[in-house]
C-alpha cells in the first residue's frame, strides 16, 4: 500500500488560522450595514439549473450587499412520488425504485430497503450475503464520497481533484456493471438475498481497486488538505454546533464534523459491524473544512472495512434457502415440480410480509438512511417511506448560510453533500 | 431427473391447488422479545391514560400510541427528561391505511446518549387532521412536517411556515399519498398540462413585499404577467 504523502490530524493547527481570524485573508461575514444604503434586500435566484446546486435545487437568496440575509430553498423539481409508486408494487418490485433515488450510492439504498423488509419478515440472510452487502455498502460510501469530493473541489475552482476522483469512480462503475449489468441503476438486492452470486474475478478486481485507490486519495489529499485557497474557503464557513446539529437532525458525516460521534454502524449495529475494526472520525469545529476532513477519513476507514470484509467473505449460498422467500434455481425449476410452483407463486404473488411496521436505519453515505415499511399482510406495502438524510441536511442550509457571502453559500451547499433525487423522491 | 417422482402428500403442489399456501414458513429468527422498554414504563407512569397502546413490531421495535392532543407535551418530556433524552428526531411521517381508518402520524425518535430508539404514533381521524407541531422542539420537524402536510394534508398547529414542499405551491389536486388519491392524479392529463404551462415563474417563491423579484419587465413596458408570454400557445394546451 502506498505511503501517505501528507499527514494531517483532525485537529487544526494554529498556523492554519483558527483562533482570531483566518490567516488566509478575510472571509468571515462582512458586516455591510452601510448607512444610507438601507434599501430593500436584493433577491437573487440560484438554480434550479445551475451546476453549483448539485442537482435541480433552487435557492432564493435575500442579500444585503453580498451578505446573505436569508436563503429559501425550493425543492421538488425531481419529485417522482416513489413512495406512492411503491404502494402499487410488490415488495421486490420496489427495489428498482430505491436506486433511482440516490444515484450516487445506489447499492446502499438497495440494501437498506431489503434489510428493512427482511427485518419485518424475520428473515435472517446468509452469512455470505451479509458480508457481501457490507462490501457493497462500503464500496458505495467511497463511490459517493468521491463524487462529493470531485464536485466540491470543482466548486472551489480546483479541477484536478475532480478528474482524479472520477477516474476512480469509473472503476467502481465498472464493478457495478460487472455485477449487475448496470452502471447506476443497479437494483442488485432481493428480499432474502442478492440478484446473483458474485461473478468470477469480481473480488480480484475490487482488490485491485483497493490497492490503487489509496494512492489517488493521497494525491487528492495533497492537493486540497493544506491548500491555502481550500482552507480559506472552507474554514469557519457554515459552522454549526453539536447541539444545533442534533436538533436540526443532521446525521452522517455532517453531524460527526460537529463533534457528535453518532454512527449507525456503531450505535445501532447491523450485519455485525461491531466486529469490524474501524474508527468513526469526528470533527471539532462543525464547519465545511471539518466536513471535508471527516469524509476523507471515512473513505480510508471504508477501505479498511473492505479489506476485512473481503478476508472474511465465506462460501456457501447467497440467498436464504427458503422457497417462500427466494426464487429456486433455474435448474430446479426445470426439473422439479415443487420448485416450479414456488417460482410461480413468488413471481405472481410476491413474498409474503406479515402485518406490522419496521423502521430500519443504515449508515448511508449522506447520513442515517431509514427505511420505514408498513405491511398489512398483503402482496404490496401499505406504506413505504424513506427517511431521507439529504432532505433533512439540506433543510438547515438557511441557518448555515446566514451572514455569509454568496460564494460561501456555494461551498456550504457543496459541503452538505446532497443528492436531489433523494430529496425530491 | 425427478420427473417420475410423484409429489408427496401434503406437498406445496397440493397446497397450491387448494389455495392453502398462506403463512410464510420462514427460517425465522422469531425474536419474541417481550422485554419492556424503559421509556415505555416511564411514559405509562407519567402520562397514564394518554399512553393508549404499546406494541412490539418487527421483533424488537417498540411502538407507543399516544393521545394526539398531548403529542407535543409528551414528546417534549421525551426529549428533555434526562433519563429519556431523545434528542434526535429521525423522522416524522404519516401512514394512511385507507378505508376510512384513522391516519397515523409517526415520530421516529433516537437518543444519541442512550443509544435507544422509540416510535411514537398519534392517530388522527380523517375528519380532523390537525396536530400540534413539534417544530419548536426539533428544527428537523420543519421540513418533515411540511412534507406530511403536503402529501397527507395534516395541518400542524404552531408550525412557522406550513406550505407545500415537494408539490408546487399552487397544486390543486389534493394530497398525493392519501389512499383515496389516484395514482395518476385527479385532473386529466390535458388539465395538468394546461396548469403547468400557465404558471408564471415569477410567482414561484420570490419573497413577498420585495419589488426586486418582479423588476425585469418586457421591452414594451408591461410586466411579464401582462404580456402574452405567460399564456401557453394554443397548440400546447393538451
Amino acid at each position: 500500500m502506498a505511503t501517505k504523502t501528507v499527514e494531517y490530524s483532525l485537529s487544526r493547527s494554529p498556523e492554519m488560522g483558527v483562533d482570531g481570524g483566518n490567516a488566509h485573508g478575510p472571509l468571515f461575514p462582512v458586516d455591510v450595514a452601510e448607512p444610507g444604503l438601507g434599501a430593500d434586500p436584493m433577491v437573487i435566484n440560484i438554480g434550479p439549473q445551475h451546476p453549483a446546486t448539485h442537482g435541480v435545487l433552487r435557492l432564493v437568496c435575500e442579500l444585503d450587499g453580498e451578505t446573505i440575509l436569508k436563503v429559501t430553498p425550493h425543492i421538488g423539481y425531481l419529485h417522482s412520488s416513489f413512495e406512492k409508486l411503491g404502494e402499487y408494487r410488490t415488495w421486490n418490485q420496489i427495489v428498482p425504485l430505491t436506486d433511482r433515488m440516490d444515484y450516487l450510492a445506489p447499492l446502499i439504498y438497495n440494501c437498506a430497503y431489503v434489510m428493512s423488509v427482511e427485518k419485518l419478515m424475520g428473515v435472517e440472510v446468509t452469512e455470505r450475503c451479509k458480508v457481501f452487502r457490507v462490501i457493497l455498502m462500503e464500496m458505495e460510501r467511497i463511490f459517493s464520497h468521491l463524487l462529493w469530493l470531485g464536485t466540491t473541489a470543482i466548486d472551489l475552482g480546483a479541477f484536478t481533484p475532480f478528474l482524479y476522483a472520477f477516474q476512480q469512480r469509473e472503476k467502481i462503475y465498472t464493478l457495478h456493471e460487472k455485477y449487475t449489468g448496470a452502471r447506476i441503476t443497479t437494483s442488485a438486492t432481493r428480499v432474502g438475498g442478492m440478484m446473483a452470486d458474485i461473478p468470477d474475478g469480481w473480488i480480484d478486481e475490487l482488490k485491485e481497486f483497493l490497492r490503487l485507490f489509496p494512492r489517488t486519495l493521497d494525491e487528492i489529499d495533497a492537493l486540497l488538505t493544506t491548500n491555502g485557497i481550500h482552507l480559506g474557503r472552507t474554514q469557519n464557513v457554515g459552522v454549526i454546533t453539536s447541539e444545533e446539529a442534533v436538533n436540526c437532525g443532521f446525521t452522517g458525516p455532517n453531524l460527526r464534523a460537529s463533534g457528535v460521534p453518532y454512527d449507525v454502524r456503531k450505535d445501532n449495529p447491523y450485519y455485525e459491524y461491531e466486529t469490524y475494526e474501524f474508527e468513526v472520525p469526528i470533527g471539532e469545529h462543525g464547519d465545511c473544512y471539518d466536513r471535508y476532513l471527516v469524509r476523507m477519513e471515512e473513505m480510508r476507514q471504508s477501505l479498511g472495512i473492505l479489506h476485512q470484509a473481503i478476508e472474511r467473505l465465506p462460501g456457501g449460498p447467497m440467498d436464504v434457502p427458503d422457497t417462500h422467500v427466494t426464487l429456486p434455481t433455474k435448474t430446479d425449476c426445470m426439473s422439479d415440480m415443487e420448485s416450479m410452483i414456488h417460482h410461480f407463486k413468488l413471481i405472481t404473488d410476491g413474498v409474503k410480509v406479515p402485518p406490522g411496521d419496521c423502521y430500519f436505519a443504515v449508515e448511508g453515505s449522506k447520513g442515517e438512511l431509514g427505511m420505514y415499511v408498513v405491511s398489512a399482510g398483503g402482496p404490496k406495502p401499505v406504506r413505504w417511506r424513506i427517511r431521507p438524510p439529504s432532505f433533512v441536511n439540506l433543510s438547515v442550509i438557511s441557518k448555515l448560510a446566514e451572514g455569509h457571502l454568496v460564494s460561501d453559500l456555494i461551498m456550504i451547499n457543496a459541503s452538505l453533500d446532497i443528492v436531489l433525487g433523494e430529496i425530491d423522491r | 431427473m425427478r420427473d417420475h417422482m410423484e409429489p408427496p402428500a401434503g406437498s406445496a403442489f397440493e397446497a397450491v391447488e387448494k389455495g392453502l399456501v398462506t403463512g410464510p414458513a420462514i427460517s425465522v429468527r422469531l425474536a419474541a422479545t417481550t422485554v419492556s422498554h424503559p421509556t415505555v414504563d416511564a411514559l405509562r407512569a407519567r402520562f397514564r391514560a394518554s399512553v393508549q397502546h404499546h406494541e412490539i413490531s418487527a421483533g424488537d421495535q417498540h411502538v407507543v400510541y399516544v393521545e394526539a392532543e398531548r403529542n407535543r407535551e409528551i414528546l417534549q418530556w421525551l426529549k428533555e427528561d434526562p433519563a429519556q433524552h431523545y434528542d434526535l428526531l429521525s423522522d416524522v411521517t404519516a401512514v394512511d391505511f385507507g378505508g376510512g381508518q384513522p391516519l397515523q402520524v409517526v415520530y421516529q425518535l433516537w437518543s444519541v446518549p442512550h443509544c435507544r430508539g422509540l416510535r411514537v404514533k398519534c392517530e388522527l381521524p380523517l375528519t380532523a387532521l390537525e396536530i400540534d407541531s413539534v417544530e419548536p422542539l426539533w428544527r428537523t420537524a420543519d421540513w418533515l412536517e411540511r412534507e406530511v402536510f403536503d402529501l397527507f394534508g395534516v395541518s400542524f398547529k404552531g408550525h412557522p411556515d406550513l406550505r407545500r414542499i415537494l408539490m408546487p405551491e399552487d397544486y390543486a389536486e389534493g394530497h398525493p399519498l392519501r389512499k383515496d388519491f389516484p395514482l395518476r392524479g385527479r385532473f386529466t392529463r390535458a388539465e395538468q398540462t394546461r396548469r403547468a404551462l400557465s404558471q408564471d415563474p415569477h410567482d414561484q417563491g420570490i419573497p413577498g413585499g420585495s419589488s426586486v423579484g418582479r423588476e425585469p419587465q418586457m421591452p414594451g413596458g408591461g410586466t411579464l404577467e401582462e404580456s402574452d408570454c405567460s399564456e401557453p400557445s394554443p397548440g400546447l394546451r393538451g
